[in-house]
């Protein structure tokens, strides 16, 4: 069968992604990867949400997947646009350079 | 046709919120703040037609339009009451104020704000003709806010002057201490009798209170304080003389002929109150006398036309007060009705001459007039004589007489009342003849420039005939105004003097005073200066021409205490506490705007934070 892999295995695995692109997310300055961060952090909830799906022999959680998969895609193509945008600005892609709403 | 009562405050009302509301070239704001009054006027004559052809029963006509509120049995309507006694004051109302808006329509011509003036008088002539046909005290209460709001307004007219705008508020606040004693009255009325219907209300206190009992005597003084303050008499005069501020034809109607008297209406609307508070009624007297003393000394002082007429109309009320006190009370409205129409046109001629001299208001420049201005002059001096009381043949004379005689004969009058009406009859002629033969006499000094058209003549012309024929009315006004005002007898003393006597010195002391003025002001007038600049003549004519000091009082006793108390309580406890919190507020503002950095990562450790506090409160608390 299919459940060979416990579950607490792939919610570890989950943790460590979502964790790991929350760590990117804070640390890295560059707009790109925190992009990126923010894609790791949605497929660490991805694999939670399947790895959850699995254990309940439900096919929820990979439908749940395949709709993050589509907020992600729509998610990036804005965040790229602004990219593109911001860059023409600041001629950076340092997230810091856009402070100017400090109070 | 009693049924179209509500239309006549209906249609001013409606025509101010139009004018106020919507932007019209001056053309037609003129023709809808005219018509409108127009309209009214008929109206009102209509309803007179139908009232005294057919009298309803109990010679009074309540028309309910709807009830206002409903709480906990309090339940005052919007209700219109006309008997004798409101029906004449509408009527009057409605053509003086018919005829001053025929006259402002020219007079105001060349003034910024045409519409805002229309509208303001408009909403004066509604707030007034509610005041007059209200059924309950609350009603009454609103219009009584109602004209004094407009007066407000319309002193402070021109408002770009801050002296004007000086001048409105102190009207206001001075008659605000006496609608405060107003308002306190009617809570007392309301919380003895259960109503503020007028006409139950006098019928309950007749019932449940006896004559002279203590709360009829507070409930009857403290309505005399709305009525002392609305109608300028002493000790809250002071405001009227400063309200000729305002356009001329404002004064005219408002300072003079209609709400200056409402407080005299107010009295004899609770006449029934007043019988059961001897005390209170004495009060009446006493201030009307004094008043009528008082304000004629000054009258005879000051060198501003208007203010000359302001203090005529402040010791006429007086009279009109005095008729009150004595009991003498259709009297007290026979005079109201000729007042307004001698006053109201005393001031439509001044307004003439003043506008005329490019706004020149003292009276020792003027002179001679009489050639240049011949319809202001003739009419000014018809309406000077009724005032004064020229005998047999002007109004004026007719009523003050009536209040002359009713000083003696009537329930309270007595020989002093008398010699205090008499003397105020010569101090009348003195001023008025002064102000005649000094603006229209003797050589010209300056010369007129600007020459009154049609519409400022005609209604002269109208109200001259008025402060002529409405004497004559005065047997049918007195059987008229029986039914609601009965000349009151009770105690009636036979004065030592018969009626024709007491007519005949009046008339004697009236030509007295006018061959006093004319010897002082027109043929000699170095009497009167050399009166005047000899020391107890200054010290007089300074003391009478501040009005016996009271501004001087006032300001010393009560406005610069408040203004001090004010100042120096000016960061007490109550302060200290709103300025400590403002204070808080500052410092966290310092403190917490340092975590708003602009920077985004820290933003997102800041939620990431925040849900990791809140995961671990679900899970372990």
């Amino acid at each position: 069968m299919m459940s060979s892999i416990p579950m607490g295995h792939g919610l570890i695995l989950a943790g460590i992604l979502f964790a790991l692109g929350l760590a990117g997310l804070l640390m890295r300055r560059n707009l790109v990867f925190i992009l990126i961060s923010i894609e790791i952090m949605l497929n660490g909830a991805g694999v939670a949400f399947v790895a959850a799906g699995s254990r309940w022999s439900q096919p929820d959680g990979q439908i749940v997947f395949l709709f993050i998969l589509a907020t992600a895609a729509a998610e990036v193509s804005i965040a790229l646009a602004l990219l593109v945008r911001f860059y023409h600005q600041h001629s950076t892609l340092d997230a810091d350079a856009a402070s100017g709403m400090r109070g | 046709m009693l049924g179209l009562l509500w239309l006549v405050p209906a249609i001013p009302f409606a025509s101010a919120l139009a004018l106020a509301v919507l932007r019209f070239p001056r053309r037609v704001v003129a023709w809808i703040g005219v018509s409108s009054i127009t309209v009214s006027s008929v109206v009102s004559l209509l309803v007179t037609f139908s009232f005294l052809h057919t009298p309803p029963s109990a010679i009074s006509y309540t028309q309910v339009l709807w009830t206002w509120l409903d709480v906990g049995g309090f339940r005052p309507e919007i209700a219109l009451y006309l008997d004798p006694l409101s029906l004449i004051m509408v009527v009057v109302v409605a053509f003086v104020s018919l005829l001053i808006h025929v006259y402002s329509t020219e007079f105001m011509i060349g003034d910024d704000g045409y519409a805002r003036f229309f509208a303001y008088m408009n909403l004066f002539v509604a707030s007034m003709l509610v005041l007059l046909l209200a059924d309950n005290l609350l009603l009454l209460y609103l219009g009584w806010e109602g004209v004094g709001l407009c007066s407000y307004l319309l002193i402070g007219f021109r408002y770009r002057d801050p002296e004007n705008g000086r001048a409105g508020r102190k009207a206001f606040i001075v008659t605000r201490v006496g609608d405060t004693a107003l308002m306190i009255g009617l809570f007392l009325l309301y919380r003895n009798l259960g109503t503020l219907n007028i006409q139950e209300l006098m019928q309950r206190a007749s019932q449940h209170w006896h004559t002279g009992s203590g709360v009829a005597i507070a409930a009857a003084l403290l309505l005399l304080g709305g009525a002392v303050g609305k109608s300028a008499q002493l000790p809250l005069q002071t405001w009227l003389p400063d309200a000729m501020a305002g356009p001329t034809p404002v004064s005219a109607l408002i300072h003079a002929a209609t709400m200056v008297t409402a407080g005299v209406y107010l009295i004899a609307r609770t006449h029934v109150l007043y019988s059961l508070a001897p005390p209170a009624q004495f009060a009446v007297v006493v201030i009307g006398a004094a008043t009528l003393l008082i304000a004629g000394f000054s009258a005879l002082t000051q060198w501003d036309l208007k203010r000359v007429l302001a203090y005529s109309t402040i010791s006429q009320v007086g009279y009109m007060f005095l008729a009150l006190g004595v009991g003498a009370w259709p009297a007290a409205i026979f005079h109201f009705m000729t007042h307004a129409f001698f006053k109201a046109l005393l001031f439509l001629g001044a307004g003439i001459v003043i506008k005329s001299l490019n706004d020149e208001h003292n009276i020792f420049r003027m002179g001679g007039l009489r050639r240049q201005l011949p319809v202001a002059f003739w009419t000014f001096l018809i309406a000077g004589c009724s005032l004064a009381g020229l005998p047999l043949i002007t109004a004026g004379a007719f009523s003050k007489d009536w209040i002359v005689w009713g000083a003696w004969s009537a329930a309270n009058g007595s020989g002093g009342l008398w010699i205090v009406a008499i003397v105020g009859v010569l101090l009348t002629s003195l001023y008025t003849f002064r102000m005649i033969f000094l603006v229209f006499f003797g050589e010209a000094h300056t010369q007129a420039v600007k020459k009154p058209g049609y519409a400022m003549l005609a209604p002269c012309v109208v109200l001259a005939l008025l402060s002529i024929a409405s004497g004559y009315l005065k047997t049918p006004f007195a059987r008229f105004l029986e039914t609601v005002l009965p000349w009151n007898t009770a105690g009636v003393h036979a004065a030592p003097i018969t009626e024709i006597t007491s007519e005949v010195i009046a008339a004697l002391v009236f030509l007295l005073g006018a061959y006093l003025s004319y010897a002082f002001f027109l043929r000699r007038r170095a009497y009167a200066t050399r009166l005047t600049s000899s020391t107890v003549g200054g010290v007089l004519h300074r003391f009478w021409f501040s009005d016996w000091g009271m501004d001087w009082l006032y300001d010393r006793t009560l406005v610069r205490p408040l203004v001090w108390l004010a100042r120096i309580d000016k960061d007490d406890c109550i302060d200290g506490f709103y300025t400590g919190v403002a204070r808080v507020n500052e410092i966290a503002w310092r403190v917490l705007r340092r975590t708003e950095t602009g920077r985004l990562r820290w933003y997102a450790a800041g939620i990431a934070a925040g849900t990791i506090v809140f995961i671990a409160v679900v899970l372990f608390l």
